[in-house]
């Protein structure tokens, strides 16, 4: 990890990122990427080692898999902002002939993306297969991932939570981002997940909750006590509670704008809240 | 070990043992190992089936027991991926396609990632175990994904061939083989050529295109034909995708009547990759030896092939319809 720094002025600048994005073709997922633009902001400008000239193969680097990959706007604002690609080519997001597709893809070849995601609960077994990888270069750095909550209810998950724990991946720090929302509601009416942490505890993995995962250092902290976690023979899980729609008061709270792009006039609502920090692109 | 006398007209094709073609997989994979140190190997708990033992026995650090969860397997396979493995899956046919499609299609085929889908106990010739386990499906779903290729080699011999071929194409591959001994006949010391078709027997009247365990039986219809007085040609076009399409298009420019033989659904399979190019380049009439759009059932393989017309009498029968 690298000194902490005042990232107040490049969250901010994502948050807008984001709302531009989503604005621009009326489309894509603002709630869960402002959830998200924290963590994001902490692993990528803090915590993980990677080498700006993107090598797929993530040889000898950090490497990062967004398993809910519906976020996409958070996550290409911030490859952009770190240097991944020219923070212009935001404004291309869901348009055509776009390397910033709807969903994440490695199919056009954008850097900082090893995965196709999207279609839930197949990023977990993915990071699992990469830091096995990893083991076998003898490679010591790390796999991390993040996942939504409702992303939980896919079968597949446990599959890898199962295989996860009872094989000691140690080298992998997944995060579920713990907002309490889905497409059709609160997870808790939709279909509970009851106690997340409980049921990774029973398939042998660590649990770090984070009980504001939108305070920067708490996200540090949760992270750092993460890294420490590692080597020790078992996977680690760090439960993120977040507010999805944060730092937009009009998003906070609700499921409303999981898959949904402000008006002009919200839009405008949502930038006045959060002002230019490091230039809009 | 029999000798098959044939006319003499006819190339000879010697059955050395029947053998299955998932222990070339099997012996395949274990001679892969020693030349290619990136190679892993997955299994979802079955891998006395997949004759994957001996690979697990000589290297057990490349050797991944995921037990009954597939879908976790081909997720692990993408993820292996990523740092430059190159991670052979092993599981039945079923449980290789249908069970996990859209793992396979995000994860490994849209994501580019260099996975070799390893699909034993595939068709009808599974046998007992019935229809749960009897995919009839798998090539259609495989072909239809982009950039994935699709093999279904004929014996041992060829099955082993295309096993440590896979590994040096850069890309996802499904390899598709099966559960009964069957005649071994191709030539010990092959060569796998992916996208390149075989020609076993040249003949001007009709053209025999066949894949996996019907290429033996395609040989033994030509060998009845030709004591009927008709010269069939018989092709092997054990890469279904991507298909040879010259060496189809040339054949049936000579023959003008083609035969296709499978074990699989006659929707989705190689009949309609071969209709589909002939379509296209030198339209011409076609049977198809393939299930018609069935389930299939319990029953000894043999019986099954018989039942359901997946035989060198069927393959006959369809040829001598084109040219009555």
């Amino acid at each position: 990890m690298t000194e902490s720094q005042n990232l107040e002025p490049f969250v901010q600048q994502v948050r807008r990122d984001i709302l531009r994005q989503v604005h621009a073709v009326n489309s894509g997922h603002p709630g869960g990427s402002l959830g998200c633009t924290e963590f994001f902001s902490v692993l990528f400008k803090e915590v993980m080692q990677y080498d700006i000239n993107f090598k797929p193969d993530g040889e000898n680097e950090d490497i990062f898999f967004l398993s809910n990959g519906h976020i996409s706007p958070v996550y290409y604002s911030v490859l952009a902002r770190c240097g991944f690609f020219d923070v212009k080519e935001l404004n291309t997001f869901r348009k055509i002939n776009s390397r910033l597709q709807g969903h994440p893809t490695t199919h056009e070849g954008l850097p900082g993306i090893r995965i196709a995601s999207g279609s839930l609960g197949q990023g977990m077994s993915v990071s699992i297969g990469a830091a096995q990888t990893k083991k076998l270069n003898d490679d010591e750095h790390l796999v991390y991932s993040l996942h939504g909550d409702g992303e939980l209810q896919e079968g597949q998950n446990w599959e890898a939570i199962m295989y996860a724990g009872s094989k000691g991946i140690d080298n992998l720090i997944a995060t579920i981002d713990h907002n309490g929302q889905q497409i059709d509601g609160a997870t808790k009416e939709v279909m509970p997940l009851n106690n997340i942490k409980d049921k990774f505890t029973a398939f042998d993995w660590q649990v770090i909750e984070v009980n504001d995962g939108n305070d920067l250092d708490q996200v540090r902290n949760g992270l750092r006590k993460a890294r420490q976690l590692t080597g020790k023979g078992k996977p680690t899980v760090m439960i993120l509670n977040t507010v999805m729609g944060n730092g937009v008061d009009y998003m906070m709270h609700t499921h409303e704008w999981h898959g949904k792009a402000p008006d002009d006039e919200l839009l405008e609502k949502g930038l006045a809240q959060n002002p230019e920090t490091l230039g809009d692109y | 070990m029999t000798i098959k006398k044939i006319n003499k007209q006819m190339n000879t094709f010697t059955n050395t043992g029947n053998i299955d073609t998932r222990s070339g997989f099997g012996a395949g994979l274990s001679e892969l190992g020693d030349k290619n140190k990136n190679v892993v190997a997955l299994c979802a708990d079955l891998t006395g089936s997949l004759k994957m033992n001996d690979f697990k026995k000589k290297f057990p650090e490349r050797f991944y027991q995921v037990g009954i969860a597939e879908a976790n397997m081909m997720g692990i396979a993408a993820g292996m991926t990523i740092g430059g493995k190159i991670p052979f899956t092993g599981t039945f046919a079923n449980f290789s396609t249908g069970r996990v499609y859209d793992q396979i299609r995000q994860s490994i085929a849209y994501s580019g990632k260099n996975v070799k889908l390893c699909a034993s106990h595939a068709g009808l010739t599974l046998g007992e175990d019935g229809a749960t386990h009897q995919i009839l499906e798998d090539i259609g779903m495989m072909k239809m994904l982009p950039g994935m290729t699709v093999i279904n080699p004929c014996d041992y011999n060829q099955t082993k061939a295309a096993t440590q071929a896979i590994a040096d194409h850069e890309g996802p591959v499904y390899l598709r083989f099966g559960r009964p001994k069957v005649p071994n006949f191709t030539a010990e010391d092959q060569k796998f050529e992916i996208g390149k078709a075989q020609i076993l027997q040249e003949g001007n009247d009709v053209s025999i295109f066949a894949i996996g365990h019907l290429v033996w039986e395609a040989l033994e219809a030509a060998k009845a034909l030709q004591e009927k007085g008709i010269q069939a040609e018989v092709i092997n076009l054990a890469t279904i995708k991507p298909l040879d399409e010259k060496a189809v298009i040339d054949s049936a420019k000579k023959t003008n009547a083609v035969v296709t033989a499978e074990e699989h659904n006659y929707y989705g399979g190689l009949g309609e990759s071969v209709a589909r190019t002939l379509a296209q380049h030198h339209p011409t009439r076609q049977e198809f030896v393939a299930t018609q759009d069935t389930f299939g059932e319990s029953g000894k393989p043999h019986e099954l092939l018989d039942k359901y017309g997946l035989n060198a009498d069927a393959i006959v029968v369809k040829a001598e319809k084109l040219l009555g």
